[in-house]
């Protein structure tokens, strides 16, 4: 599904990504792991589209389609979807007329606002959202968890092919971790989505079952294997000779 | 390769031309050849047949006009030719009081911007002025049975002449600025309101001023008393042609919150960019008594607009909400004024500007807190929203507190619209347009939910029309 090939990223003349390779396919769980500065972020948000990040060598096919000349929306209307680190917050633009636009724009059925609010009050009671939570504007003086369930509330209103979850972890307590990656792992078998986490804990990982663990050091993937390595990971660190 | 930069194009006042920009042709009564002297005053007052005080109150302040010079500060305004300028049309007998009796290209005008639909769903009463003279005018029954008065301020001349030697550029002298001197010289149409003690006149009024003639010039004054414990929502609107010369509106408006009332004044101008807007309103709030302006800056050239409350009543209060859309080649030059002149008073400003495509928006606010004003309290909040690098924004606050127990807060931002927030919401399916409309309408949308939205015809549908498809 994901097929990223001797990626080069550049920020303003600086290499960060180097020579990465990554292939996820439907319905499989990848795990990404690696040291704060490693590229990890930067390899999601150059899948994204981040206009910052500037791909100088390399490819990234979904679906079999070249996606480096497409714009966010484009790759979001593909089915790529990417849960932000640090999600911004928008004042002023209320939650719940933003997730139906969000839901009309990925749906073939169009809801009236009332149907909407019975979607989205079934889903955001899933992920524990206190429903006063949905009259604020978008994320606007939200605490980092509260942040993070509205970034997989999104997730579950549009129903993307392809989750990337950055750090979903950070900032959630383990009971709304658990309800996260239920949720995450509910879609994923719903709709044989792909999902490629990035994280810094193997915690999550009792929760969603990785095929999949890569490590970046360096701008690269240093070394890839299965759920095994991300605990070895934990127990002896990042200072392996890969 | 993803395009390095997002593109900036969202321009609410894109469909201007077609929509508001459009005129008719001329059919009038009487127009006065252009250029301004004694003469112009004197046939404008003939023309209205008024009393002989008015006529030396015009000559006066012609006077005045013709002696001071433009502004030292502000906006340049070294272009305006007043004698390009057509100071009087005429386009009808009388103020009309059905639409079917309005001349067909008058009405069809007012059709097309949508007032006879307005009126019919949520206004008490109109006021639609063409030009010079008000062309339309209704109140509902209801109204007029509980002794609510609308009418043009002409018509109210000749009907309450009492009222207007009491009250008539009382507020604002001719003396005031260059532009008022200006509006009380050549002054025609505009409304007179009076609000009987205790009404609560529960839908609005609204004045439509629409400029149609090339190289006009509108100079409607605006009276309105608001008499005690009365409780009264007005607001108006403006558009112009699209012309490539340039037109001229000076107004004047007073408003007397009496007692206990509580007085809500809200204007969306929305002129063609041919427009110079230099217009001079004050209101004066007595005991107990409220006063709120609600000013939505859209389109013109230039403005200029400081609406001011004079806050000479114990426990009286201000307030002003204001928004500044300024584009290419627009410089809005607005911002309020707060006189604390009593105890226990208190005042608010809040003020958002957007800044794009090079144009300029600037906040000019003055409060003052008077020795008699103890326990007075005032905050201001200025946020400016600058677009792209060629637009830009300035503030120009002024404080003077002669009062020791005064509570006074001002705070003032300038942001720029962050790439992340655009990444964030493009990464969620919308188009950079949609994204840049959400952000701003998000920016001002503390002053969009105090706006009379069902009944603001030009915000309302402006922001809508640009929200279709992504705001349900």
């Amino acid at each position: 599904m994901l097929k990223v090939e001797n990626l080069q990223v550049s920020v303003e003349g600086k290499q960060i990504l180097n020579k990465v390779n990554l292939s996820v396919s439907a319905n499989s769980i990848h795990v990404l792991m690696g040291q704060n500065g490693s590229g990890k972020s930067t390899l999601a948000q150059t899948i994204m589209g981040n206009p910052f990040y500037e791909p100088v060598a390399g490819k990234i096919e979904f679906e079999g389609v070249d996606i480096l000349g497409l714009k966010p929306d484009e790759r979001s209307k593909k089915g790529i979807f990417l849960s932000f680190q640090y999600p911004s917050e928008v004042a002023g633009v209320g939650i719940q007329s933003f997730l139906r636009i969000l839901y009309n724009n990925s749906h073939e059925e169009k809801l009236t606002p009332v149907r909407f609010r019975e979607l989205l009050f079934a889903k955001s009671d899933m992920l524990g959202i206190n429903r006063e939570i949905l009259e604020r504007s978008l994320n606007d003086g939200f605490s980092g968890g509260e942040k993070k369930k509205m970034e997989i509330l999104q997730m579950s209103i549009l129903e993307p092919k392809l989750a990337i979850l950055d750090e979903v972890d950070s900032g959630l307590d383990i009971d709304s971790l658990k309800i996260v990656a239920n949720a995450v792992d509910r879609l994923r078998k719903k709709n044989n989505m792909a999902v490629l986490i990035i994280t810094h804990y193997a915690r999550i990982l009792k929760y969603l079952e990785p095929d999949f663990v890569h490590v970046m050091k360096d701008g690269r993937i240093a070394k890839s294997g299965n759920r095994r390595l991300a605990y070895e990971l934990e127990e002896r660190g990042y200072e392996f000779d890969a | 390769m993803p395009e390095k930069t997002f593109r900036k194009n969202i321009d609410i006042r894109k469909n201007y031309s077609e929509k508001f920009g459009f005129n008719m042709p001329e059919e009038f009564l009487l127009k006065i050849e252009k250029g301004l002297n004694e003469e112009t005053v004197k046939r404008i007052s003939k023309a209205k047949n008024e009393p002989a005080w008015m006529l030396e109150f015009r000559l006066k302040a012609f006077g005045f006009f013709k002696e001071k010079s433009l502004p030292s500060w502000g906006p340049d305004l070294s272009k305006i030719d007043f004698d390009d300028i057509y100071y009087y049309l005429k386009p009808v007998d009388e103020a009309k009081k059905t639409w079917d009796e309005v001349p067909e290209s008058i009405k069809n005008t007012f059709e097309k911007l949508g007032v006879p639909q307005a009126e019919k769903e949520f206004l008490a009463g109109v006021k639609a002025q063409y030009d010079s003279e008000v062309a339309y005018s209704s109140l509902t029954k209801e109204l007029e049975n509980e002794g609510i008065v609308f009418l043009s301020t002409d018509e109210g001349l000749r009907k309450y002449p009492e009222i207007f030697e009491e009250y008539f550029g009382k507020l604002v002298p001719f003396s005031d600025n260059k532009f008022a001197a200006l509006n009380s010289a050549v002054w025609s149409g505009g409304s007179f309101v009076y609000i009987p003690k205790g009404a609560q006149v529960k839908r609005p009024l609204q004045a439509y001023f629409r400029i149609n003639a090339e190289k006009m010039g509108q100079f409607e004054r605006t009276l309105i008393i608001a008499d005690e414990g009365s409780f009264t929502q007005y607001v108006e609107g403006c558009t112009a042609p699209v012309y490539s010369t340039d037109a001229l509106h000076a107004a004047v408006v007073e408003v007397f919150v009496k007692k206990g009332a509580r007085f809500r004044y809200t204007t969306i101008q929305n002129w063609s960019n041919d427009v110079y807007n230099l217009v001079t309103k004050k209101a004066k709030v007595e005991e107990n008594a409220v006063m709120e302006w609600v000013d939505g800056n859209l389109g013109s050239k230039t403005t200029m607009k400081y609406p001011s409350c004079y806050l000479v009543g114990k426990g009286s209060r201000g307030e002003m909400l204001s928004i500044a859309y300024a584009s290419e080649n627009q410089h809005q030059d607005t911002g309020a004024k707060m006189i604390h002149l009593a105890p226990d008073t208190s005042s608010k400003i809040i003020s958002k500007s957007i800044s794009l495509k090079g144009g300029r928006s600037s906040y000019r606010g003055r409060v003052e807190v008077s020795s008699e004003a103890k326990n007075a309290k005032c905050r201001v909040e200025c946020d400016a929203l600058i677009l792209d690098e060629d637009s830009a924004s300035d503030t120009f606050p002024l404080m003077k507190i002669n009062e020791g127990s005064a509570e006074i807060e001002h705070e003032a931002t300038v942001s720029k619209i962050n790439e992340e927030k655009l990444f964030y919401l493009t990464s969620r399916g919308l188009t950079e347009d949609e994204a840049m409309s959400l952000i701003v309408s998000g920016f001002i949308e503390p002053i969009v939910k105090e706006l009379p939205m069902e009944y603001a015809i030009e915000l309302n549908r402006l922001i809508e029309l640009e929200m279709e498809g992504s705001v349900g």
